[in-house]
């Protein structure tokens, strides 16, 4: 079994033992396995890695089995530049949320944290997969446990959201298999994702391909106009799953751009490019306008996302280098930082039950220690220097600007919108004199919660301060990305 | 002419018929309330037909008996196996319902159900119409009987008796379809009439005409749209193990008359019957999934369901002849095949839970009786999620490669009308996830209305486990079974 393999099948190993096995009268025990699963499949990814060449484009640890001859599917799984942080990011963020559920999930625990685990492995298969179908299924499979996640230990109207979920993402990936099954057609007969990059494609047959492409990933990511599920989730699923929701499915999106809306529909892409564009500049404009006003802060970090997101969205179209590997450095940088706003926020609701701003105020005050973290989150979701907040967007401004003065300056506004939401919030909920009783009362963060903070804040700070590990390796590949999307495809 | 094949190609049809007899006379005597020795010895018995037809499936070769009258080639002979296998998972989830509704007295719950899985076998070997039809008779006169086997029950009665009005208007058409074939070709033989017609020497006009009124009752018997009416309500109405008995395995014979009518015997007149179930599969699809959301009653839910589901299998046999070339049929009616194939393993799961959860007095058929089944039975909760995450087509469940693969036959095609169609379809099916996603709700989310957990006879719970896994390591390696169906079709085909 290769390391793909691994990374993919140990979660979802260790989440199935979790499921058959676990009882909530060891919930103890149904805990440790779960941080043993999640720590070593973490460690499975690290070598994937340190073992990387850096250098080429080729795809790397690549596994390549018969699955459905019928369909001429493979089981095919290799990973690049533009999806090795990814997984990796994946596989961190779970061992994040396994903690951070620790003592705040007391019921049905065993099925809590199996639906995480097996989550993860599904993700990672989404990233490495290779074939389309394999990424199909790994794509809807990771439908089943995010909507059980939020239905079962969501908010109180966490039905509507846990539909409105699940209808909207299938709704696009449903377009997506179409299109698929359109290019294994056209392909004579191959579901293998990079024989379609060299596709040639006729301008209709590319503009179908490009939308249904859309309407899977742009639901997913999500843009400008089909964002409103996101608010809606975010507020009503538990911690861990609005943190696996923000740093990690909403990238599925992304990447489906990259992989597949981009290299195999380049005429397509670029005729198009200015839809792309205006959507992401409104994701950053209007949306970081719309969180300022929020009252509830998951909401505002919900809304704060999208925003995010048409970062990376707004790099990915403006097809040059420094826009394409600033929009991936700030998906994996959105990981930590929205992973962390909203384990932030748990943090903060399981001790006082509210997410409205205004039942706060001077959390300084009696938790410092938290506050401290909190400070540093915010300024890297404001995109301060030395924080991954900034590099990726940085990197994507400049690239804008490159491509268009005014595009650039547009997008260089969402940086003061950032600060201004972000700032505020931190304002009226940290600082000033101490708010109500509720505040007086609380206490200050626990080792395991000082645990879950540091992971993330290191990563943080490591980033923004040495992110050369980060786009090394995306390099080359972002070039050979680029230089495919310039050909032409058609015949 | 009698030669000696001839008896080879009906064996499991005469083991099936010896064996009903003597299972009837055996339970003259045997007066226990759950019928142990009948149920054995039935389900011992149908292990032997599922074993004898599994092997001469696998033989993959194709025998003529009796005059070309019946025909034994792997795709009638995997059907076959398969239905056997579901009738022996009905009668193992079926027996505690049924006895503790007395239905168990007398066993003609086996016995009936015997001669109903004969009447499949014929209707799925016969190479004859005629042949066909009778034993498409058979079925439905078992069907009947079994669906009014709680004679002091008024919902059911009624239930049998829409279900035998309708089906008898619906046998009805098909004989006078046929009828209309024969004095069109002068013969009923499946062979000879693909002959007669592909040498285009017939009234096209007569074909046509017979061949409506043939659809038109295949529709009624598969319970596709706007042939539909009697399914909900002969669902709802039949006990639930009757519900299953008809819902199961006969959907797999249903399958097999489709294939030995309209392809081996009508082939070449494919352009016209694949627009004819063009429209009855837009119109299942519609009705079908619309009419589900607003169901409260699941086994209602379910039937509309099925009427939904048949409609995406009639898609696969849509696109079978495209311009006039076959060089799509084996991908479409395979296609059509596995969807079959796995939609009786799903149906299976759903219904094996509701009767688990009926208790006597109590038929936990509304949507809301499954509250908080997870707080309950985590593994039963996790037995029917799996199987609704399936029939909404969600990988990895075998759900999803069953809809793949209709889809691919449709796109294959490469006809804009039937891209078209694949993306109708496709929106159907996510109107379908809504409710099948309710039905998990309420299982997951939902609050408990009893406390009691939920047990079953041990045989019940290892059979429904085994069923359950089955949906997802299927969806997990479908590769088998797809290339079973496809080369039981191309051998099929090749005739």
């Amino acid at each position: 079994m290769g390391l793909l393999s691994l990374a993919i099948w140990v979660p979802i190993a260790f989440g199935v033992a979790l499921l058959a096995f676990g009882r909530d009268e060891n919930a103890r025990g149904v805990r440790w396995v779960a941080l043993v699963g999640a720590i070593v499949s973490f460690l499975v990814t690290v070598p994937l890695y340190t073992g990387f060449q850096n250098g080429t484009a080729a795809m790397q640890f690549v596994e390549k089995g018969s699955w459905i001859a019928r369909f001429n599917v493979n089981y095919h799984l290799g990973v690049d530049g533009l999806s090795l942080w990814l997984v990796l990011l994946t596989s961190f963020i779970t061992v994040v949320v396994v903690i951070s559920a620790w003592e705040v999930i007391t019921e049905r625990v065993n099925q809590y944290m199996g639906a995480f685990l097996i989550l993860s492995g599904f993700m990672i298969g989404v990233f490495a997969a290779l074939d389309g179908i394999l990424f199909y299924v790994f794509f809807e499979a990771t439908l089943i446990p995010m909507y059980l996640i939020i239905g079962i230990w969501g908010g109180p109207n966490k039905i509507y959201a846990a539909f409105k979920f699940f209808i909207y993402t299938l709704l696009g990936s449903l377009l997506m298999l179409v299109a698929l099954i359109y290019l294994y057609n056209k392909s004579g007969g191959s579901f293998d994702i990079l024989s379609w990059h060299k596709l040639p494609l006729g301008s209709t047959a590319q503009t179908f391909l490009f939308f249904a492409f859309f309407a899977a990933f742009a639901v997913k990511v999500p843009m400008w106009p089909v964002h409103t599920w996101l608010p809606d989730v975010h507020v009503e699923a538990p911690t861990g799953g609005s943190a696996v929701l923000a740093a990690i499915m909403l990238k599925l999106g992304a990447y489906g751009f990259l992989r597949f809306s981009m290299p195999i529909a380049p005429d397509a892409s670029h005729e198009w490019a200015w839809l792309m564009i205006a959507l992401s500049l409104i994701a950053v404009i209007y949306v970081g306008l719309v969180a300022l006003v929020q009252e509830d802060m998951k909401k505002l970090v919900a809304y704060s996302s999208v925003a995010h997101m048409g970062f990376v969205t707004l790099g990915f179209f403006i097809f040059n280098e420094l826009g394409v590997s600033g929009g991936i450095v700030q998906m994996i940088a959105h990981g930590f930082v929205s992973g962390a706003m909203f384990l932030g926020i748990g943090v903060l609701y399981d001790r006082v039950h509210s997410r409205q701003i205004a039942d706060y105020g001077g959390v300084v005050n009696t938790m410092p220690k938290f506050a401290a973290f909190a400070l540093l989150f915010a300024m890297a979701n404001c995109g301060l220097p030395g924080t991954a907040g900034f590099v990726g967007e940085w990197m994507v401004i400049l690239g804008a600007v490159k491509y268009n003065f005014w595009i650039g300056l547009g997008s260089a506004t969402a940086l003061i919108f950032g600060a201004a939401y972000t700032l505020w919030m931190y304002k009226r909920v940290y600082l000033g004199p101490v708010g109500n009783d509720h505040v007086k009362e609380l206490t200050d963060i626990n080792a395991r919660e000082f645990l879950m903070l540091s992971l993330l804040a290191i990563a943080v700070l490591w980033m923004g301060i040495y992110p050369k590990p980060f786009t090394d390796v995306m390099d080359v590949s972002v070039t050979e990305l680029l230089r495919h999307v310039a050909t032409s495809k058609l015949p | 002419m009698i030669d000696k094949l001839s008896w080879v190609a009906i064996y499991p049809e005469i083991v099936l018929l010896v064996m009903a007899c003597i299972i009837a006379l055996v339970d003259l005597s045997d007066t226990s309330p759950r019928r142990t020795r009948t149920y054995i010895l039935t389900l011992l018995t149908l292990a032997v037909v599922a074993v004898l037809t599994g092997i001469t499936a696998n033989d993959g070769k194709t025998i003529y008996g009796f005059g070309g009258m019946v025909v034994s080639d792997p795709m009638g002979n995997w059907l076959k196996c398969f239905a056997t296998v579901a009738l022996m998972v009905t009668l193992v989830y079926g027996r505690p319902y049924a006895a503790d509704r007395e239905m168990l007295r007398g066993g003609e719950l086996f016995t009936i159900s015997m001669f109903a899985l004969l009447g499949m076998f014929v209707m799925i070997s016969g190479s004859n119409f005629l042949l066909i039809y009778l034993g498409l008779e058979l079925l439905t006169l078992s069907s009947y009987a079994l669906v009014a086997l709680r004679r002091d029950n008024a919902v059911a009665s009624e239930a049998a008796m829409k279900y035998f009005v309708l089906g008898a208007m619906a046998s009805g058409f098909l004989l006078y379809g046929l009828s209309m074939l024969y004095g069109a070709t002068g013969s009923l033989d499946t062979n000879e009439v693909f002959k007669i017609i592909a040498s285009g020497k017939v009234n096209h006009q007569v074909l046509v005409f017979g061949l409506v009124f043939i659809v038109a009752g295949l529709a009624f018997k598969v319970g596709a749209a706007p042939f539909h009416m009697w399914v909900p309500d002969v669902y709802q109405g039949a006990p639930t193990a009757v519900t299953l008995l008809i819902g199961a395995a006969p959907e797999l014979a249903a399958f097999a008359i489709i294939i030995r009518l309209l392809v081996e015997g009508l082939l070449p007149l494919a352009i016209d019957w694949q627009q004819m179930l063009a429209l009855l599969a837009v119109a299942s699809l519609l009705v079908g999934n619309l009419a589900a959301i607003a169901q409260t009653n699941l086994k209602r839910m379910l039937a509309y369901s099925t009427i939904a589901q048949m409609g995406f299998m009639l898609l696969g046999l849509v696109a079978g002849v495209v311009d006039g070339t076959t060089y799509n049929a084996q991908f479409a009616y395979s296609a059509s095949m596995f969807y079959i194939v796995t939609y009786v393993l799903t149906t299976l799961a759903s219904f094996g839970i509701i009767l688990l959860l009926a208790r006597e007095g109590f038929e936990s058929e509304e949507i809301t009786d499954l509250a908080g089944l997870n707080q309950r039975s985590p593994l039963y909760a996790g037995v029917m999620a799996i199987a609704m995450f399936s029939l909404a087509g969600l990988p990895p469940l075998v759900g999803f490669y069953a809809k793949l693969a209709v889809l691919q036959a449709l796109i294959a095609s490469g006809q804009a009308i039937y891209i078209g169609l694949a993306v109708f379809a496709v929106i159907m099916s996510l109107i379908g996830a809504f409710y099948y996603l309710r039905v998990v709700k309420v299982m997951y989310f939902d609050a408990p209305l009893t406390a009691s957990t939920v047990s079953a006879p041990r045989d019940v719970r290892a059979v429904l486990s085994v069923n359950g896994l089955l949906i997802l390591v299927l969806g997990i390696v479908p590769g088998g079974l797809m290339t079973l169906c496809a080369k039981a079709i191309v051998a099929t085909l090749a005739n």
